[in-house]
C-alpha cells in the first residue's frame, strides 16, 4: 500500500462527521419500520395497486411519478426505502438502556473482528484437544489433503463486510495466518464447516480454446472459418481445403488487392509456418482499417480459421508462434498541452 | 431501593469472599513465585517475603489481605451493577481471560490498547457511552515490559483499579494491588476461577435482594 508522507492538516483531522456518532437506538429503527410499511400501504392505495402485492419496484416507480426530479444524482432525488437499508446496521448504539454494552469485547473497538478471532482460536484449541485425545488413545490421526489449488480465503473487503467493520491490512493477515494455521493441523476436518465459511471457490483459470470441427460444403470439399482484427480491420476468412494456393479478398485477388510484397507475406505466413501453401484456398472479406491493418487482420482470420486442419501440437506452436493473438497495438489518443500522443510542443527558452 | 444499597456496607465481608481461598491454594498455584532479582521495582519491596537464589518469593499473609479486600470491593461493585473489565496483555491468557469475562457477563480487553478508549471515548464509541467502572488487570505490564497505559488512563478518569502487580511491576497507581504471580497458568487460571466466582455470588445476591424487596 503507498503512504502519503507530506500530508496537510486537513488529511490528517479525524473525519468525525463521516464516521458518525449518530447512533440509532433498537426502537426508533422499529418505530422508522412501521412507518415505513404503513406508508407503503398509503403508496399502494394511491395509485390504485393492491397493498399486498407492492414490492420495491412499484415504489420506485411510484415516487419517480409522484415527485418528478431532474437531478443527477441518483442519491440525491426523493426515495422511499426499508429502514434497514438506509439506516447502516453498524450505526445501531450498541449498549442498553442501562448503558452496559450487548457485547462482551465491546471497549475493544473493533469487535466483531476480536470476536472472530476469540472463536477461530477456540476451534483451533478444539482441534488440538481432539489431536491429543486421539493420541493418547494411539490411533491413527486423518490426513486427507483439502483440495488447495481450487480454493482462496476472502478478501479483506468481503471479510469487511461479513463484519460490518473497518480492518486494517495487518488485522487482515494475522486472521488469514490464523485460518492457515487452524487448517495445517491433521485433524481439521471436525471444523470443516466453519473454515468453509472463510473460503471461497475458485472457478477453473485456463478455459481451453475449443477447436471448431471442419465443416463441409456442397461440392464436399471440407472448410472452416476465422475471424481477425488488427488496429480498426475486421476480417473473415474461409479456407477450403483443396486448392491452388489462391487467395481471393472482398472479391478480389491478392496481387491486385495488395500491391505491395510486405502485405501478400502477412497474408501467406500461417500458411508457410505449416508448410501448407499450396493445398488451401482461401475466400476473405474485409472492411476498416489501413493496408497493413488489413493485412494483419486477414492473417489472423486465416490462422484461427487453420486451426481446424491441423494438429493440437502444431497449434501450440502456431499460439507460441504468435499467429493466434490479436495484437492490441491501437493508435494513442493525442493529449491536451502536447501536440501528439508522445509529441510535446516546441520548448522555447523565451 | 436505598436499603439494596445500603444493607451490603453494614458487613465488613458480606459476600463472604475468605471462604473463596485458602493460603494452601495461594502456594499450590505458584503465586508466590516472583521474577529474579535483577527484575525487582523498588516498590515492590514491602510485598517480597525473600529471596531464593535469586528468586524473589512474595509474602502470601499480605498477598491474602490485599486478595479479600480486593475480592470484597469486585463484589461490591458487580452488586451495584457496575462494569468490570477485565485488562491483560499476556497473549498465553488472552482466550482464557476472554471466555471468563463472557462467562460472567462481564466485559474484556486483551488486545492492543488504542489510545484514546477510556480518555477519548464519547468520539470513539460515540456520545453517551458508559465507561467501566472498575478495571481489572491480570498482568499490569504490556509486551513491551511497560506499565500498561490503561493503569495511567484509569487513575485519569477516576476508575478504580484491581491489579496482579509481579515483583517486576509497578504498584502505585493501582487501588487495589494483588502482589502474586502473573505468569504461571496456574496462578492466573485460580485468579479468573475466584474473580468469577466472586462476580456470580455478587449477581445472585442482588438478583435475591432484589427478589426479596418485590414481594414486600
Amino acid at each position: 500500500t503507498l503512504r502519503l508522507i507530506c500530508t496537510t492538516t486537513t488529511v490528517q483531522r479525524k473525519n468525525v462527521g463521516a464516521s458518525g456518532p449518530e447512533k440509532y437506538t433498537e426502537a426508533f429503527i422499529k418505530k422508522q419500520i412501521e412507518e415505513f410499511n404503513l406508508g407503503k400501504r398509503h403508496l399502494a392505495n394511491m395509485m390504485g395497486e393492491d397493498p399486498e402485492t407492492f414490492t420495491q419496484e412499484d415504489i420506485d416507480r411510484a415516487i419517480a411519478y409522484l415527485f418528478p426530479s431532474g437531478l443527477f444524482d441518483k442519491q440525491a432525488r426523493p426515495m422511499m426505502k426499508h429502514p434497514t437499508e438506509v439506516f447502516p446496521e453498524q450505526r445501531k448504539i450498541q449498549w442498553g438502556e442501562d448503558g452496559r454494552p450487548f457485547h462482551f469485547l465491546f471497549y475493544t473497538g473493533k469487535q466483531s473482528y476480536y470476536s472472530l478471532m476469540h472463536e477461530t482460536y477456540e476451534k483451533l484449541l478444539n482441534v488440538q484437544k481432539h489431536q491429543d485425545q486421539l493420541i493418547a488413545q494411539d490411533l491413527p490421526l486423518q490426513k486427507e489433503k483439502r483440495n488447495l489449488a481450487g480454493s482462496r480465503w476472502l478478501t479483506k473487503i468481503e471479510l469487511e463486510e461479513m463484519l460490518l467493520e473497518k480492518l486494517s491490512d495487518d488485522d487482515y493477515s494475522r486472521f488469514i495466518q490464523l485460518l492457515q494455521k487452524l487448517v495445517a493441523l491433521p485433524c481439521a476436518d471436525i471444523e470443516e464447516m466453519y473454515i468453509q465459511k472463510f473460503s471461497k471457490e475458485v472457478p477453473a483459470q485456463l478455459q481451453k480454446v475449443v477447436v471448431e470441427p471442419l465443416q463441409y460444403d456442397e461440392r464436399g470439399v471440407a472448410f472452416s472459418t476465422g475471424e481477425g482484427k488488427r488496429k480498426t480491420a475486421r476480417a473473415t476468412a474461409v479456407v477450403y481445403d483443396s486448392g491452388t494456393g489462391k487467395i481471393t479478398v472482398n472479391g478480389i485477388d491478392i496481387l491486385r488487392y495488395f500491391p505491395v510484397l510486405q502485405d501478400r507475406e502477412q497474408l501467406l505466413f500461417p500458411f508457410q509456418f505449416l508448410g501448407r501453401i499450396g493445398k488451401h484456398d482461401t475466400v476473405c472479406t474485409v472492411s476498416g482499417g489501413g493496408r497493413s491493418a488489413q493485412a494483419g487482420a486477414i492473417r489472423l482470420a486465416s490462422a484461427k480459421a487453420l486451426r481446424s486442419f491441423v494438429t493440437e501440437k502444431e497449434v501450440e506452436f502456431m499460439r507460441q508462434a504468435g499467429l493466434l493473438t490479436v495484437d492490441p497495438r491501437v493508435k494513442e489518443r493525442k493529449k491536451p498541452g502536447q501536440e501528439g500522443p508522445r509529441r510535446k510542443f516546441t520548448w522555447k527558452k523565451r | 431501593d436505598d436499603k439494596l444499597l445500603t444493607e451490603p456496607l453494614s458487613h465488613p465481608d458480606f459476600f463472604s469472599v475468605k471462604e473463596l481461598f485458602t493460603l494452601k491454594d495461594l502456594f499450590d498455584a505458584r503465586v508466590h513465585l516472583g521474577h529474579k532479582k535483577g527484575c525487582r521495582h523498588r516498590f515492590m519491596e514491602p510485598y517480597i517475603f525473600g529471596c531464593r537464589l535469586d528468586q524473589d518469593i512474595i509474602d502470601l499473609d499480605q498477598t491474602m489481605q490485599h486478595l479479600q479486600l480486593a475480592l470484597n470491593f469486585m463484589a461490591h461493585v458487580a452488586y451495584r451493577g457496575g462494569i468490570i473489565l477485565f485488562v491483560s496483555r499476556k497473549r498465553q491468557f488472552c482466550h482464557l481471560i476472554e471466555s471468563t469475562a463472557r462467562a460472567c457477563g462481564e466485559y474484556a480487553h486483551t488486545r492492543y490498547w488504542q489510545g484514546g478508549l477510556l480518555t477519548n471515548a464519547n468520539i470513539q464509541f460515540g456520545p453517551g457511552v458508559r465507561l467501566p467502572d472498575l478495571l481489572v488487570f491480570l498482568s499490569t505490564l504490556n509486551n513491551v515490559f511497560e506499565p500498561h497505559v490503561a493503569i495511567r488512563d484509569a487513575a485519569k478518569m477516576n476508575i478504580p483499579t484491581v491489579g496482579v502487580v509481579d515483583t517486576n511491576c509497578n504498584p502505585c497507581l493501582i487501588t487495589y494491588p494483588i502482589p502474586g504471580n502473573d505468569d504461571s497458568p496456574a496462578a492466573v487460571e485460580l485468579y479468573c476461577k475466584l474473580f468469577r466466582m466472586t462476580i456470580i455470588r455478587a449477581k445472585d445476591k442482588r438478583r435475591q435482594s432484589e427478589a426479596i424487596e418485590e414481594l414486600r
